[in-house]
Parts: C-alpha cells; structure tokens; sequence
C-alpha cells in the first residue's frame, strides 16, 4: 500500500477512478439489467414480478460496488462486469422476444 | 486495493463517506425532522392551533365548497387536489396545476364558509420534509442526487460494516479522555453500530420509497414504461381513466363523500379529481392508512358525471407489492405513536451524528504537523464541515426564526421564509472561512445555541396563547417545540465549550499512514 511519504502515481489515482466509475455505472447497470430480465422471466404474476425484481436489483446494486472495490485487479473486476453484463442482456433480449 | 478484503472495505468506507457525506448530514437532518413534519407546520401555524376541528358530518359540504372554489379559479388546471380538513390543519388545502412549469396553485379554504382562510402564509414543515428528498432543487435533480448519496450510504454502511472485527465491542466502547481522533472514531462507532438496523433500513427504505424513479427498467420492459398501470395493477391505486372527449358536468361531490366515508372507517385525507368537465372525470377519495406497518392508504374511485362508485382499492396486495408498501411504511413511520416516534426520531438524530462525527474524523486524520500548512483539500473538507454540520441548524434556526419574526402581511411570506433559510445557511458557511478552524466550531456552535434560544424567545413574544404566557393554560405543542429546541442549544452550546476548552489536537500521535482510513485501524491493528 502506498504511503504518504511516496507520492500516489498517475497510474494508482487512474486505478480507483477507474474503480469508482466501474462500480458506480457497472453498479447500475448491472441492478438495471436484472429488474428488466427479472420482470419478465419470474414466474411471478405481471405486478409481482416487476416489485420482486425491483428490489432485488437495490440489494444486489451495493453488492456489486462492494466486489467491484474487492477484486484483486481493476481488469479482473471489469471481466467480471462485463461477464455478468454479456448474460443478463442475452437473457433478457431471449426474454423479450419470448413475450412481446 | 491489493487484495486485502478489509483494507479495501475501509478505504471504500472512508472515500464514499466523505463524497456524500455533507448531502447525507442533510438529507438526516431534515429527514430527522420530517418525523415531526405535521407538529412543525402546526407550530408555524400558530393561529390554527385554536380552531375547534371539523366534525366528519361536515365534510361533504366542505368538500362541495372546494369544488365551487376550484371551479372559479381553477378551470384550466388538469387535476385538483383537495386536502381534506385534518385534526393538525382544520382547513381545506386546494392545490392545482395548469400546465408543466407554470407555478402550481394553492389556497387554504375555511371549510364553514369556502373563502380563503386568514392564516399565514409558511411552507411549514413540508419544506423540511421535500427537501429531505428533493434538496429544494428541480425534482428531477433533487431526487437523482438523493437516490445517488443513499446509494452510496448503502455502500458507505456495508464497507463499515465489514471494516469492523469486533462490532459487537463496538457497542460499549467510548474512550473519552483519550486523543480526540479516538473519542470521534467512538462516537462515530457508537452511533453507528448501536443504531446500524435503523441506518441499514431508512437507507434502504428510502430508496424503495421512489423505486420506479430510480429503477424503472422492470416497469419499461414488463409494462412498456407505463409506471401508472403498474401501479394501478398491482393494487396501490385505482386504475387510470383517459378523458372520454365529450363534455360534461361534474356531479355533486357531497354524496360521493359521505357514501364514501360511510364505507371506510379511517380519516379522510385527501380528494382527487381529474378530467372535470369531461364524461370521463373521475374523483378519487384517499383515506388515511390504516393502523399497521404497511403503508396502504384506502383508494375509491368515483365517476365524476354519473357519482357512481367504480371501486374501492389498498389493503388486498399480493407479496411483493405489499413487501414495497411494508418498506415505504416503515421509512414514513405513520405508524408510529409517541414513544416509537420518539425512538426513530432519536435514531435519526444518531445518524445525523454518525454521519458527522465520520467527516470530522476524516479531518482530524488528516490534520498536519503542527509546522506544515494544511493542504488545500484538507482545507475544502474542514470548510464543508463546518458548513454543513454547524451552517444548516443555524439555517433551520433562522427559518423558524423568519416565521415568527416576517410581517405577516408581507407578500410570498412562505417565500421569504425560505430565503432567510438559504440565506442564513449562506452566512453561515462563508463566516468560518475567515477564522481559525477551530475557534470557527466553537463559535458556530454558540451562533447555533443563540439562535435556538431566539426561537424559544421570539415564540413567547409573538404567541398570544403560548402556555407560558397563560400560566400553563394553552396548547402543549408550543412548550414541546420550545423543549426541543433548548435541548439543542444546549447540545451546541455544550460542544461549543467543549472545542474552546480542548488544548488541540496531540501531536505527539504517531502519522498514521493516510490510505488506510481511520475505521480500519483497529480493524487492522
């Protein structure tokens, strides 16, 4: 970890930007994602389903800010983002064809 | 940041609490006081204090004098809101809008006679209570900042809660008489873990409570954006009815009112009535909630032409639905009586110190050898403390202050109220920059406890019926307000004198080294 009597790189300030903004839309993103899917895919009747998964989506928000600032590495972080993104989005495009 | 979980955890819980901590002090302060938002208004109100209340035989007649008022002065509006006289409030309260960005309509009626009631124009404690979620900025705005902080508080909350190994410790751990960074890291601790389900709910809750603003991607694909059919198909309002296109003439509300207040035992809130003058005008009777943890308002719709009842709504909600009703119930507490309201209240004022006493440690950190300049963003952060923490009691001061003191004849007096409070918050943060740091908190902290103390004065002065001036005769309400608000000066006062008397902050504290943040250190010690 750094100290104070080193100055913080370039590089380390460009990694928790990176971090934070990762965390902040990936975050997003991710909640967003899993209502509109969840909506659609829970056997839920219509309201139920959007109120069920719209909650969720608030719990699972922190939750991915808080493993975005755990990884090990900035890059791991996004694969990971970007993996779970790549899923739900195929699922829900399936989803969306599926009911109209 | 190097694969170290807790580590990590700290030094998020540090960075996202100072971001939004100066919005998250606000949003707790005035969320705080919003528990108290009816006895505020009343308060600021004093005039109405007297007024006998409205018998429920009367209301339907009150109401048809709303509609003949709103029917003169309102016709180009789309929706009529029509506030029900209420035990704290004995008016009518008329409330319209004509168009998006014109300024919406509002009038307080005397419902014995329909005329525009002789009160004093104040926001009461509705401005707390919306700036609370809106921060007196455009909604949109307001509200996306709002979600944001909470959202970050969540973070805030979940990074704190893992920062800690012995959390439970935590609960009876206050080292006083040690370095004032140990006696903050405490405080900090003590409000924070000992109210954590409190903060851990109204966090949450508050963000369920504008679910379809800030997450409306479910609505969007399941409903294809129409939050209202949502709404009205998972049971919390009556289903929405398009305006037909063929005019016609409202029916007399009165029936409509005591057909519905035969039909539901809670109090009457609020009517709405939409589309008049069309065949499809729809009036829809809002009633109180009733007793319980859900927030689930009794809804019945009536046809505006005909007076016939369409349906009746709240109650019957499915899980989820009523999962979502359950936390928005708890988050607005109506359900809470005197001593509950008093324990949220009080876990409000912790929060509020929770958050506090987090960005004064981060300062305290931070501070410099006693030979070194203090660097600009430690500067910024002091400059915001100060600001925030000391500047809004002095603007919500000031604000009751303005209430009491403004003509009352003055035109937009509830305006003027809210510019003395802008104004003092102002002044409020700009003094401290022109004076040592910490002579600034203790001087802030006394211009605090002064102006409470002008708030009880100014009460007694220009309340006629204040108890204190009758003997004791009077309403009660004027001696909890003034209570409270000596209780405050006093606190102030008391940290007033506790900062003069501080010898400074100890140097001889060995640096610790900045990245890992102050929660952590025990946690990693």
């Amino acid at each position: 970890m750094a100290t104070r009597d080193r100055p913080i790189t370039l590089r380390e300030r460009a990694s928790v930007a990176g971090r934070v903004v990762l965390a902040a839309g990936g975050g997003y993103g991710i909640a967003a994602l899993s209502a509109a899917l969840l909506s659609l895919a829970l056997p839920l009747a219509r309201p139920e389903a959007v109120a069920a998964a719209t909650l969720a989506s608030f719990v699972l928000m922190p939750a991915i800010v808080v493993a975005v600032f755990a990884m090990r590495s900035l890059r791991r972080a996004a694969l990971m983002l970007a993996g779970t993104a790549l899923v739900l989005g195929s699922a829900l495009a399936l989803a969306m064809r599926g009911a109209p | 940041m190097k694969g170290r979980f807790r580590p990590s955890m700290a030094w998020l819980h540090t960075w996202s609490g100072l971001v939004v901590g100066w919005v998250l002090f606000v949003i707790f302060v005035t969320g705080t006081a919003s528990y108290y938002r009816a006895d505020i208004t009343r308060w600021m109100r004093p005039e109405l204090v007297q007024a006998a209340p409205v018998a429920a035989a009367e209301l339907p007649k009150a109401a048809e004098r709303a509609v003949a008022y709103l029917e003169t002065h309102a016709l180009k509006a789309r929706t009529w809101f029509i506030g029900m006289p209420q035990p704290d409030r004995p008016l009518l309260d008329l409330f319209w809008r004509t168009r998006p960005g014109a300024p919406p309509g509002h009038v307080l009626l005397d419902p014995h006679t329909g005329r525009e009631a002789m009160v004093r124009d104040t926001e009461g404690g509705d401005f707390l209570y919306r700036f609370h979620y809106e921060l007196h900025l455009p909604p949109l705005w307001g509200r996306w900042i709002v979600g944001f902080c909470a959202m970050i508080m969540l973070v805030a909350l979940v990074s704190g809660i893992v920062t800690h190994k012995r959390i439970f410790a935590d609960f009876f751990t206050f080292r006083r008489g040690k370095a004032p960074r140990r006696s903050f890291l405490d405080a900090h601790n003590v409000t924070g873990v000992l109210a954590l389900p409190f903060h851990l709910m109204i966090t949450y809750t508050g963000v369920v409570a504008l679910t379809t603003f800030y997450m409306p991607w479910g609505v969007t694909t399941a409903y294809k954006g129409d939050t209202r059919a949502f709404f009205a198909e998972a049971g919390w309002i009556t289903t929405p009815r398009p305006p037909v296109g063929r005019p016609a003439a409202l029916a007399p509300v009165g029936p409509m009112i005591a057909q519905a207040l035969a039909t539901v035992p809670e109090r009457l809130e609020r009517l709405t009535v939409t589309n008049f003058g069309d065949a499809g005008a729809t009036i829809v009777a809002l009633f109180e909630e009733p007793h319980g943890l859900a927030h689930t308002p009794t809804h019945i719709a009536f046809d505006g032409a005909s007076g016939a009842l369409l349906e009746i709504r709240g109650g019957d909600l499915k899980p989820a639905a009523k999962t979502i009703s359950t936390l928005i119930g708890l988050h607005v507490a109506h359900f809470a009586d005197t001593g509950l309201r008093l324990l949220f209240f009080l876990c409000g004022v912790m929060g509020s110190a929770m958050v506090a006493t987090g960005l004064v440690l981060w300062s305290l950190a931070r501070l410099p050898k006693p030979d070194a300049t203090p660097s600009f963003g430690l500067r910024l952060v002091q400059a915001l403390n100060i600001g925030s923490i000391a500047g809004l009691p002095a603007a919500v001061a000031v604000y009751f202050l303005a209430n009491r003191l403004l003509p009352l004849g003055l035109a937009d007096r509830g305006e003027w109220e809210i510019r003395a409070f802008f104004a003092a918050w102002i002044v409020a943060a700009l003094i401290p920059l022109a004076r040592p740091h910490r002579r600034a908190w203790s001087e802030m902290s006394m211009l605090v406890a002064g102006l409470c103390l002008a708030v009880v004065a100014a009460d007694i002065a220009t309340v006629e019926a204040h108890p204190l001036r009758r003997l004791g005769e009077g309403e009660a309400l004027f001696l909890w307000f003034d209570g409270a608000m000596l209780a405050l000066a006093a606190l102030f006062a008391f940290a007033a004198r506790k900062v003069a008397r501080h010898r400074g902050p100890s140097r001889s504290e060995p640096r610790r080294e900045p990245v890992l943040a102050a929660p952590a250190e025990r946690a990693c010690a």
